[in-house]
């Protein structure tokens, strides 16, 4: 017990405050799949890893869909991959980290979280909003940061199959072996292929890419309890192949010619990591980590006769100082960060590739009177070689005015430099000229993105008619003060690229409201509001492809667990869209024109999942059972190399209803 | 005789200094408290916390057992079990009185040993 306890401990001093969370869900985790905490200061979701089997597929984008603060877009033709969005704003105004160390940043922006698989995960957390200053400055509308299985928590042998109407098939095999009371390690395997060409809509083209994946991590864990040390060291590689574009493209003989439009996308990537963490002999509360991260991630592509090749050589350390002021009711955490990034890219063979480096220090001090108040104030100073001196502070404030309400409070900086061409590859797939209009700044010539977040949210939890309920609202703002703005506003045959001049801004409102409504039936509900406005050349509109309303519904039923742990699961998940701006078309002849506005519609998900004992299920299950399909998803297709060629406009389903099936394994 | 009384001396001040010296800026301790609930918790590790040269201080609801670590140079488990009881909870050897105890919330009415 006591091992277990410093271990516990271990972990929370060692990493950041979104960490802290870890031990609460591993008491609680059981009861929910999604926990919202009414003492922890930041405003951070806990998602478990049960919560992750309700959507079966496949990876960690697509392991957002029963989240209600985290939007998935639909997979655009061309990748197959899903976009999240949170407040609104995409990925890349996230920070994106795994065990705390930033994963999806710079050229993996686009499909990095497509390339962790789901059975890996043990949990996630989400933070709305300004994030903790310990991991970096990047982050602007929130954090979220995923935590692989443990070693030494991992059991034996693990074994997930998967298969889809949309042909596409996954394995994951995961291998534990503790090699002594110190020492465990794991290995996991995944692969995953789509091997038939799907065209549902007839219009030519694939609706989502030919695809195979090879995927594999090693995880070595260390921990001595009787000294306080413990490390984690991975090794990780990963190859992922596309191919889409029209029917009738032969990779071998077509490409880069116009006899058939078609797209390539390979991507190979190599990570290592370690982390040290030392907990101070008699002094729980006082520890030392030292975390390392190496990667090469290494993208070439081709989209018709555009071409585009990225290759990023990162290195990433944190060096992490957690201890107290006279006692545990005032923390602080303290510590260096240093990154090194250098880019060699290529679009349509231009060298627009670039080194960058930053150092930093940062000193966040939490406050809690282990009652009703809490909070962390955070600030970090930093050199770039392209950002240059600046800093960065960061707020989160907790209070509960009563025993089951919590208020919480943040605000907070942001500055990035925008990976413009990396984050924006989807418009590869159209005819579109890329323009970037400024030149006198360092990143692209464009100047870095700065933004503040301010939020807030309230939770109640109470009984209605005798059901456990909890409602929460919350407000959250993110002001730009400059943007790396992307302009499809102005013309459907280019893409402007330029300093923001004037205004943008996304107010996000959502209202949560879950029930149970008898034992093991629970309802969670939300309802969304977006206001993303920028001032783009042509005047002033919604960000494009982002609905203005939301609805998110799930439904989740679980019977009692009988003998030897059998049980039926069900769940529902049903997400209504409200009209969504769409790039202008106007430009286009009237064939090759979309409505400004995009309807309406409802995609619904569900899935079954049947435990036979507690070693052996399966599940089958639907992704759009509503078979709701977008009405043109490529402009242009009659000629693709033609103007007014556009794959990247993509606002709903394109593939149809989807149902899959499969099962898990384990050895205990 | 005065050189046995300079060394009896000489030896007490060199013991007293070695416990000086022995005094741990970080001593562990376990000591019983009762107490009921979340809410008792709070007061308790309230309490404990406003002792100066308390690090650490978190009361198991189940096992109704107070971790602490403290600063022994500058306070001893006494002076917590002191704290802890004049708010109404009872230590193993330093009890809360009557009154401090009737004054506790309706939940934390513990029952006295």
């Amino acid at each position: 017990m006591k091992k277990i306890t410093l271990f516990l401990l271990l972990f929370v001093s060692i990493l950041s405050f979104s960490q802290k969370k870890l031990e609460d869900v591993k008491i609680e985790g059981e009861k929910k799949g999604i926990r919202k905490s009414l003492t922890t200061t930041s405003n951070t979701y806990m998602v478990s890893s049960k919560e992750l089997l309700k959507a079966a597929c496949c990876n960690l984008a697509e392991s957002f869909e029963t989240n209600p603060s985290i939007d998935v877009n639909f997979a655009d033709a061309l990748t197959g991959t899903k976009q999240i969005k949170m407040l609104g704003l995409t990925s890349p105004y996230l920070m994106i980290t795994e065990e705390n160390i930033p994963s999806v940043r710079g050229a993996s922006q686009a499909y990095g979280l497509s390339f962790t698989p789901g059975t890996w995960v043990e949990s996630i957390q989400i933070t709305k909003g300004a994030g903790s200053v310990v991991n970096g400055f990047e982050s602007i509308s929130g954090q979220i940061n995923t935590e692989l299985i443990k070693p030494m928590k991992d059991i034996p042998f693990f074994l997930n199959a998967y298969g889809a109407t949309d042909s596409r098939y996954e394995l994951n095999t995961h291998f534990n072996k503790k090699i002594s009371d110190k020492w465990a390690t794991s290995l996991y395997i995944h692969g995953n292929t789509r091997v038939a060409k799907n065209d549902m809509n007839h219009d030519g083209f694939l609706d989502n890419p030919l695809g195979k994946q090879i995927n594999m991590v090693n995880r070595w864990q260390y921990s001595n309890p009787e000294t306080g040390w413990v490390s984690f060291i991975n090794f990780r590689y990963m190859n992922d192949e596309k191919q889409t574009g029209q029917l009738e493209f032969d990779k071998n003989r077509d490409k880069l010619t116009t006899n058939y439009w078609g797209s390539e996308i390979n991507t190979n990537r190599f990570d290592f990591s370690s982390k040290v963490g030392y907990v101070f002999k008699d002094m729980p509360y006082q520890s030392i980590g030292f975390q390392n991260a190496f990667s090469n991630h290494n993208q070439d592509s081709y989209f018709g006769l555009n071409q585009y090749a990225i290759e990023q050589q990162s290195y990433y350390s944190n060096l992490i100082f957690n201890s107290i002021i006279n006692n545990t009711m005032h923390k602080f955490a303290t510590g260096l960060n240093f990154t090194y990034d250098k880019y060699a890219e290529f679009v349509n063979q231009n060298d627009v590739g670039r080194t960058d480096n930053s150092v930093g220090g940062f000193f966040e001090y939490t406050y809690d009177n282990n009652d009703k108040f809490s909070y962390i104030l955070g600030g970090r100073l930093d050199y770039h070689n392209r950002l240059g001196v600046f800093f960065t502070p960061r707020l989160h404030v907790r209070y509960n005015p009563w025993e089951n309400g919590v208020l919480r409070f943040s605000a907070g900086r942001g500055k990035r430099a925008a990976n413009i061409f990396a984050e924006n590859q989807n418009l590869f797939a159209s005819s579109r000229t890329f323009s970037i209009l400024d030149t006198n700044g360092k990143i692209y010539g464009l100047n870095p993105e700065i933004a503040w977040n301010y939020g807030f949210s309230f939770t109640h939890n109470f009984k209605l008619f005798g059901k456990t309920a909890d409602a929460t609202i919350d407000f959250f703002r993110t002001d730009f003060q400059n943007q790396a703005v992307v302009d499809v506003m102005q013309s459907a045959q280019q893409v402007l690229i330029y300093n923001l001049n004037g205004r943008s801004f996304a107010n996000s409102l959502q209202f949560d409201f879950n029930i149970e409504l008898k034992k093991h039936l629970n309802i969670r509900t939300a309802y969304k509001y977006y206001d993303i406005s920028t001032d783009y050349l042509s005047g002033s509109f919604q960000r494009p492809l982002q609905a203005k309303h939301r609805f998110f519904g799930n439904l989740e039923y679980a019977t009692h667990i009988k003998e030897k742990g059998k049980q039926w699961k069900f769940d529902y998940t049903l997400n209504w869209l409200g009209s969504q701006q769409l790039p202008t078309t106007t430009t286009n002849a009237i064939a090759d024109r979309l409505p400004n506005f995009a309807p309406a519609f409802t995609v619904m998900n569900a899935q079954i999942t049947r435990t036979f004992s507690s070693t052996f299920e399966m599940y089958v299950g639907g992704e759009n059972i509503g078979n709701y399909r977008q009405d043109k998803a490529v402009l242009g297709t009659s000629n693709p190399f033609g103007p007014t060629f556009d794959a990247s406009i993509i606002y709903a389903p394109i593939f149809g209803a989807m149902y899959y099936a499969g099962l898990r394994f384990k050895i205990k | 005789m005065k050189n046995i009384l300079f060394g009896m001396l000489l030896l007490m001040v060199t013991f007293s200094a070695q416990a000086q010296e022995q005094k741990n800026k970080n001593a562990k301790f376990t000591t019983e408290v009762n107490g009921n609930c979340e809410l008792c918790k709070k007061r308790i590790e309230k309490a404990a916390f406003s002792v100066s040269g308390v690090k650490s201080a978190v009361w198991d609801i189940d096992t109704h057992q107070l971790n602490l670590i403290l600063n022994e140079e500058k306070t001893t488990l006494l002076d917590v079990k002191k704290a802890v009881a004049k708010v109404g909870h009872d230590t193993d050897d330093v009890k809360a009185t009557d009154e401090e105890y009737d004054n506790l919330h309706g939940c934390c009415k513990y029952e006295r040993k």
